[in-house]
Parts: C-alpha cells; sequence; structure tokens
C-alpha cells in the first residue's frame, strides 16, 4: 500500500499509460533497454534475420573471389555454376522463342501441373549461356560488400571527424567543417562517377574504398552537433571537475549518448551506399565487365524486359529486398535508441492500467 | 558578408577539388595517341594549345579560374568543351531543361508528400500508418534506373495500348474500387462500422465513375464540361474554409463560394475566348490576377472582422479555380492533341523532352505534348523523394504536438481543427524549409541518372558526356553551377530558418 503510493507520487502526474512504459524499463542499463525495444520491433527484427540469411545465402553460394586477375582469392561456393562458365543455352520449354529461361518451378504440381523444382538454371542464362543465378549472386556480393565498407569507412571518418570538431570547436571546427562543406556541395553522384570512372576497374572492393572517403560529411555534421549539445552538459562538467582527461570525457561520457545518432544514419548511409553503387554500375562508372554489379545487370538486361523479364527483375529486387532490410533495421534501432519514443500502448494494457488504478482507489 | 566570403572560400575549395580529380582522372589525348589517323597528330598539338594540357593541373586551375574570375568583369568565360563549342552556351541549354525536370517533380513530392505525411501524424499507429511508412522504405530502397523501366513498361506503353481500344475490363473495375475502398476506409479510420461503410461508399462510388467514364469515351474525349467544374470549384471552396476557419464561419465561406460562383460563370468566356488569345502565358497570369482581385473584394464584402484569414481563404481558393480551369482546357485539348499524326493516339512517350513531329503554332497542343513528357521521370523522381517529405513531416509533426503550447492550446478550448492548422502545421514546416531547399540540390544529382533514362538533354547527360570523353572545362561548368547552387540553397536555408524561427536569432 505503501510503495504504491510512493511510486505514485515519484511519477508525478504520470497517467497510467505512462506508469506501464515506467515500470517496464525499472532497474535495467541503458543497453538492456534499447537491445529490448529493438528486438521488440517486430518489423526490425524480421529484417534483420532476413538480411543474415541473404548474405549467408549469397556469399555461401557463389564463394568468395577477391583480390586481382593475377593472383586472385578464391573460396568456391556450393553452386555448381560460376560467372566465367559458359554452359549451353537451354531452349527448350521457354515462351514464345526465347532462350536460356528460367528452370525455378515454386508452383505445386495441382496449379501448373510441373513439380516443384529448382532446375539447372533456376534464374534462367544471359545471352551468352552464362548461369543467371551465379551472375546475380555475384552482383548481391558486390552489393553487400560495397554496402559495408561504405558503412563502415564513412561511420569512422564522420564520426572522428564529427567529434574532433564538436568536441574541441575554434580554429579545428572552422576548419574541418569548411572542408565537409565543399565536399557536400560536390553531389555524390559525381564524386561517385569520377572515382568509379578511375576506379572501377580496380574491383569493387577499392571503388567502395574511395567512396568511402567521401561518404562521412552527413554523418559528421550530426555527430558534431550531437557533441556540441553533450559537451556542456551537467554530467560531463562533473567529470571534468573530477579531473577526467579529455579522452577519458570523450570515450567514457561523450561517445555513448551519441551512438545512437551515429548508429541510426550508419545504416542511412548503408542502404544509400547500395544504391549509389548499382546506379553508378548502370551509368557505366562503376563496376566494370567481365565483373558483376546489380546495377551493370539492369543496365545491359533493360531492353530485354519485354522479350526476358526474368534478366531484368532478379538483379532489382535483390537490391530492393537488401535495401529494404538495412532500412527496416535502421528503423528499428532508431525507434530503439530514442529516449522519447513510447511503444504503443495495447488494448489489453490499457485495459489492465484501469483495472489497477481501479484497484488504488478502491483500496484508498 | 562574412558568409559570403566563406562561401567563395568554400566554392574555391571545391572546384580545386574537382579539378584535380578530374584532371588525373585520366588522358584526355589517349583516343587520338592510339588512333592511326593522320590528322590526330595535328588535333593533339592543337588541343593541348587550346586546352593548356602542357600546364600541370593545379596550375592549370587556375588558368581555368581567371576565366571563372571574369564574371566581376562582366565577361564570364568558362572555356572550350573538345569540340571547339562554348561551354557557357551549352550549360544555358541545359540548365532550364534541368531545372524544368526537377521543379515539377519537387513541387508535386512536397504537396502530397507533407500532406500524406501530416495525415499518417495524425493517425499514428493506424494501419495507414503503418502502410504508408512500409511505402515509405520500398521508396527509399528503389533503384530509380530499375522503377523508370517498370514506368515506361507499364505506364507508358500500357496506357497506350490501352487507349488504343478503351474498354475497360471487369478485374480492373473490380479491383481498382477495392484499392480506393481500402484506401479512403484506412485513411478514415474509425470504429469497425463506420471502416465497413466508408470501404463500400468508396468502392461502389470508384466503379461507378469509373463505369461511367467508360461509358462515356471519357479516355478519348475527357472533359469536366461546366458541371463538374463548378462542382469542384465549389468543393475547394468549402474545403478550403473548412481547413483555414472551419465551415461554421459563414461569412468566410461566402466569400470562397463567390469566388467557386465567379470561376463558373465566366467559365464559356474562359474557355473558348480567352484561353484562344495570344500570349496564352500573359493570360493566365492576368486570369489569375483577375480572380485574385475577386476573390480579394469578395472576402472584403462579406468580412467585417477577421478580414485576413477571409482574405486568405477566398486567394487559396481563387487560384484552385484557376487551375481547374486551365486542367480543363487541357481535357479539351486532349482529343484534338490525340488526332494529331504526330501523337497518334500514342500520348505517353518514353523518351524525349518534345516531340519534333508536333506542328507548332497551337499553344495548347504545344503544352500538352510538354506535359505528357514530362510526365514519366517527373513521375519516377516524385515517388521517390515523395517518401523523404513523408517520413520528415510525419516525425516533425508528431514532434510538435508533444509540445506544451500545443497543450495549452487544447487546454483552452480551441477546436482540433485550430489546434492542428494554426498551431502545429506551421511549426511542421520550419523544419522542412531546410530538406525542402537541400532536396532540390540533391535532386539535381539524382538526375543525372534520370536524365539518361528518359533521353532527357540536361545537365545529367551532359555530365555523363563529360566524363566518359574526359572533358574537363565542361565538367568543371557543371560542377561549378551546381556547387554554387548547393551554396545558395544553403543560404537561403539559412535565411529562410532564421526568417522562420524566431527563436534561432534570440540565440545568437
Amino acid at each position: 500500500m505503501f510503495k504504491k503510493k510512493q511510486n505514485l507520487s515519484a511519477n508525478g502526474v504520470a497517467s497510467g499509460e505512462n506508469a506501464i512504459a515506467n515500470k517496464e524499463i525499472e532497474g535495467l542499463s541503458q543497453g538492456q533497454i534499447v537491445r529490448r525495444r529493438f528486438v521488440r520491433h517486430r518489423a526490425a527484427m524480421i529484417a534483420l534475420f532476413s538480411l543474415i540469411g541473404i548474405t549467408l545465402f549469397v556469399f555461401s553460394s557463389s564463394g568468395l573471389h577477391l583480390g586481382t586477375e593475377k593472383d586472385p582469392i578464391t573460396v568456391p561456393g556450393w553452386w555448381h555454376y560460376g560467372i566465367t562458365d559458359l554452359p549451353e543455352l537451354t531452349m527448350d520449354g521457354c515462351p514464345d522463342g526465347t532462350v536460356g529461361c528460367p528452370t525455378l518451378d515454386i508452383l505445386p504440381p495441382f496449379i501448373d501441373g510441373t513439380g516443384v523444382q529448382i532446375g539447372d538454371h533456376p534464374f534462367g542464362q544471359d545471352d551468352i549461356g552464362r548461369d543467371y543465378f551465379a551472375l546475380v549472386m555475384r552482383g548481391a556480393q558486390q552489393s553487400i560488400m560495397v554496402m559495408f565498407i561504405i558503412g563502415l569507412i564513412g561511420g569512422i571518418l564522420g564520426t572522428v571527424i564529427g567529434a574532433v570538431s564538436g568536441f574541441f570547436r575554434g580554429w579545428v571546427d572552422a576548419i574541418l567543417m569548411r572542408f565537409t562543406d565543399f565536399i557536400i556541395t560536390i553531389p555524390f553522384i559525381m564524386v561517385g562517377a569520377v572515382i568509379g570512372f578511375k576506379y572501377g576497374n580496380l574491383g569493387v572492393v577499392v571503388l567502395a574504398l574511395m567512396l568511402g572517403l567521401f561518404s562521412w560529411t552527413g554523418l559528421s555534421r550530426l555527430v558534431r552537433g550531437e557533441f556540441l549539445t553533450l559537451r556542456t552538459r551537467e554530467f560531463v562538467d562533473a567529470a571534468r571537475v573530477a579531473g577526467a582527461s579529455n579522452a577519458r570525457i570523450v570515450f567514457k561520457h561523450i561517445l555513448p549518448n551519441a551512438v545512437g545518432v551515429i548508429i541510426v544514419s550508419v545504416t542511412l548511409l548503408m542502404s544509400g551506399a547500395i544504391l549509389t553503387e548499382s546506379a553508378l554500375s548502370y551509368l557505366g562508372f562503376g563496376v566494370v565487365a567481365p565483373d558483376v554489379s546489380l546495377g551493370l545487370l539492369i543496365s545491359q538486361y533493360q531492353d530485354s524486359f519485354t522479350t526476358r523479364p526474368w534478366l531484368f527483375w532478379w538483379p532489382g529486387l535483390l537490391i530492393i529486398l537488401i535495401a529494404l532490410c538495412v532500412n527496416f533495421i535502421g528503423d528499428g534501432l532508431r525507434d530503439a535508441f530514442d529516449p522519447r519514443q513510447k511503444r504503443r500502448i495495447t488494448k489489453k494494457e490499457r485495459e489492465q492500467a484501469r483495472v489497477a488504478k481501479r484497484e488504488a482507489k478502491a483500496d484508498a | 558578408m562574412r558568409r559570403f566570403g566563406a562561401m567563395l572560400i568554400v566554392l574555391f575549395g571545391s572546384t580545386f577539388l574537382v579539378y584535380n580529380l578530374g584532371a588525373n582522372m585520366g588522358d584526355p589525348l589517349e583516343s587520338l595517341r592510339i588512333s592511326q589517323d593522320p590528322a590526330a597528330e595535328q588535333r593533339i598539338l592543337a588541343l593541348t594549345r587550346e586546352l593548356h594540357l602542357d600546364v600541370p593541373s593545379p596550375l592549370r586551375y587556375f588558368i581555368w579560374l581567371k576565366g571563372v574570375l571574369g564574371v566581376f568583369t562582366g565577361n564570364l568565360d568558362l572555356g572550350t568543351t573538345r569540340d571547339g563549342l562554348q561551354v557557357i552556351s551549352q550549360l544555358g541549354d541545359a540548365i532550364p531543361t534541368s531545372i524544368r525536370l526537377v521543379f515539377f517533380a519537387t513541387i508535386l513530392s512536397i504537396l502530397l508528400g507533407i500532406t500524406i505525411g501530416v495525415v499518417t501524424a495524425l493517425r499514428q499507429y493506424s494501419r495507414f500508418d503503418y502502410a504508408v511508412t512500409f511505402y515509405a522504405f520500398l521508396c527509399f530502397s528503389l533503384p530509380v534506373f530499375w522503377f523508370a523501366v517498370l514506368l515506361k513498361q507499364y505506364l507508358a506503353i500500357g496506357f497506350n495500348n490501352f487507349l488504343s481500344d478503351p474498354t475497360l475490363t471487369w478485374p480492373w473495375v473490380v479491383g481498382l474500387s477495392v484499392i480506393s475502398g481500402v484506401f479512403w476506409s484506412a485513411v478514415i479510420s474509425g470504429s469497425r462500422t463506420r471502416v465497413i461503410s466508408v470501404f463500400a461508399g468508396a468502392s461502389l462510388s470508384t466503379a461507378g465513375i469509373i463505369l461511367l467514364m467508360g461509358a462515356t469515351n471519357w479516355f478519348l474525349n475527357p472533359g469536366m464540361t461546366i458541371v463538374l467544374t463548378t462542382l469542384f470549384s465549389l468543393g475547394a471552396a468549402v474545403a478550403v474554409t473548412q481547413l483555414s476557419t472551419g465551415i461554421s464561419n459563414r461569412k468566410t465561406l461566402y466569400g470562397a463560394l463567390s469566388v467557386a460562383v465567379f470561376g463558373a460563370l465566366v467559365y464559356f468566356p474562359v474557355q473558348d475566348w480567352w484561353f484562344e488569345q495570344k500570349h496564352h502565358l500573359l493570360n493566365i497570369a492576368i486570369l489569375t490576377l483577375v480572380f485574385v482581385a475577386v476573390a480579394v473584394g469578395a472576402a472584403l464584402l462579406f468580412n467585417k472582422v477577421d478580414r485576413g484569414a477571409a482574405i486568405r481563404t477566398s486567394v487559396i481558393t481563387a487560384i484552385i479555380v484557376v487551375v481547374i480551369l486551365v486542367v480543363e482546357k487541357f481535357m479539351r485539348t486532349w482529343s484534338s492533341y490525340m488526332q494529331t499524326d504526330a501523337v497518334n493516339y500514342r500520348p505517353v512517350p518514353t523518351v524525349g523532352q518534345a516531340n519534333d513531329l508536333l506542328e507548332p503554332g497551337n499553344f495548347w497542343h504545344t503544352a500538352l505534348d510538354i506535359v505528357m513528357h514530362i510526365a514519366l521521370p517527373t513521375i519516377a523522381l516524385a515517388i521517390i523523394s515523395f517518401a523523404g517529405y513523408v517520413r520528415f513531416s510525419r516525425g516533425s509533426l508528431l514532434e510538435v504536438l508533444n509540445q506544451d503550447y500545443i497543450r495549452t492550446a487544447r487546454a483552452k478550448g480551441l477546436t482540433e481543427r485550430t489546434v492542428i492548422m494554426r498551431h502545429a502545421f506551421r511549426n511542421t514546416l520550419i523544419p522542412l524549409t531546410t530538406i525542402m531547399v537541400g532536396d532540390i540540390v540533391g535532386i539535381i544529382g539524382g538526375a543525372v541518372i534520370t536524365e539518361s533514362i528518359f533521353g532527357w538533354i540536361g545537365m545529367g547527360s551532359l555530365f555523363r558526356g563529360a566524363l566518359g570523353a574526359l572533358d574537363l572545362n565542361m565538367l568543371m561548368g557543371i560542377s561549378l553551377v551546381t556547387a554554387t547552387m548547393a551554396m545558395v540553397a544553403n543560404l537561403i536555408a539559412d535565411l529562410l530558418y532564421s526568417a522562420l524561427d524566431p527563436r534561432i536569432r534570440a540565440g545568437k
């Protein structure tokens, strides 16, 4: 009885709904709260598992191919064709005189008469007979690699530059922000095109590294803003009075509070990176033949859309799927890190709160 | 002034960076060096002299900069392209094209995006909200070049095929009706009975409208006639009044309604006589001015107090009525446009900026032609940037609705309409101005892809061409324009922000 009253007064004017939300996070650390909120975000969890699944599938099917042409680093995958294999073009069973149509059949026999099967070329074959499944998997692999590399480099550079200029202010800040300004004034696609034009043939890893060097600007501005507000907060003053060094203040006091902003915008950066890479390859300034990328595949086969639509659908759908997963994960993280974000209160919980309130009143 | 100086320094830095990046991209003479053409040797020498290729790039930048600085003495020189053309004249042709492309897309996505964003914020966590959120993420993840191919195939070619035999099949009618029913019942939402009745009403009326359109051969010969034009105008008057002052404010309502009635009165003279006169654009402008004058007069006539709100309401109504009249004129032109040889019943083009075969002389044909050509690229660009506006205006409005002054406004008994439209919505727009300005610059970058897919000759395709040919002067001209635009946009955003948000000035 006494305890209940104290709880009410501690919450001040908190309504019944807030009381539920507050009670849930009692005695949990910040990390635990965030983790909990994220795990509860259904769309984000589905997206996370799909992305892990897609990544594993893509990398295991076609194996890993890195390095240059002269000394390649190759780990074979389980799929029986590579992107350089040239099996014979299948003619039979294709509609309207087309060749190399997909053999994938997911409809059960009672709908179309044939059984569920994967076949020899589930996504079909391209003009010269290369297995399209292998090509698409290789393209998706490139996209995922680009995404992570750009996310990593952009994230690190953006955080460091934003943190330094926000924490030290003064002339360091002025110089770094002017530098950021003039990188921002150049449209990203232009920088990308110039870089891709020069480094595109060196393979996707070099391309991604170079693109990463130019993709940190938005993040650094955000991080700087966050540091500027956080460094004037009382707990930072308290730490300084207690004799903490700059490094300790940054890493122990400010950075943990800014990590939400950083993670969320890195995910946005990553989903943007996939689209940028495919757009550059589409324009011919990114990955170049004989290597494959999803954007390159789309640009090669966009005219085949009316006759052999599968050559067009698969790469596009894969880009969308990967980017969509990353976006949803980012959304879940944003919700999880935002302290103002209230969870949606379900009808049942509202009813419970009402009952509890009524009981409390009856008690008193 | 200090900002202006900083701008110039940044501009200097970014152009210097791009110049050296561009110069180190590759050897612009390589194609000539390996060429067997006997004239190639001479061409190399000529190009080297013209483009100062013998000077190392950091120094060559200053030769280029000297030409640019000519802007202060009145003779701006951006150098020549590899083919000896002036960069300025090339840019002069390309910039209006790109701006036209970006302008309509931006307007469309801002209007639609903010409207839908506000609705989703007001219906937070409803099914409609979830659907729009999913849709927005889908748009974020959509590669524009992939989506554009789909648009070309299904919207352009499919619609053209449909027009060759405009009979609607039953699956289409049913499908469209159900979609409309689901949409409206999700937007309005409420108790279960209400959702069901809204669903039934919306889908039945959609089915009715579609069948009526099919029966009257509307797709080949569209038009609203005076009846529908008047109805739409009256509806616009009521809707604008409801949003701005509330329908219960009769005097304001009468002002807005009289503007709509005026629109109906001048329907025939405007459609058949005024719009056919020469100087069409000027005529439309004059018509707008007349309508605005009538609107102000009507508002003043009916209202003795709170005249500002009344004038605003009827002026907005007047502008909508003019737009309706222009759209009606386009619809009336449609069937004769379709019959021209250049169009021949395939009105939605997939590439190009204008139809060269179309005989010039008829203003409305030319205008409709431009509209049809801009339609697909605009849809492709707008659908993608629209999602950003939806998410941003939703978040912004939700944030505003949590503020104390909204609670105060509600507590003092204002209606929900006043709270949302006057107190919340206006403050939502403040942060939106920043991304609006930034977005215009972003779209210019994105237009590189859109232009190349739809075969437009704007800055994007110039850029692509220049990059392929390693044409440094052209490349620099384009980056100078975009960098300047980005900078001016940033400046405008900052000025707007401090003009709209008094807290920023107070903080200084």
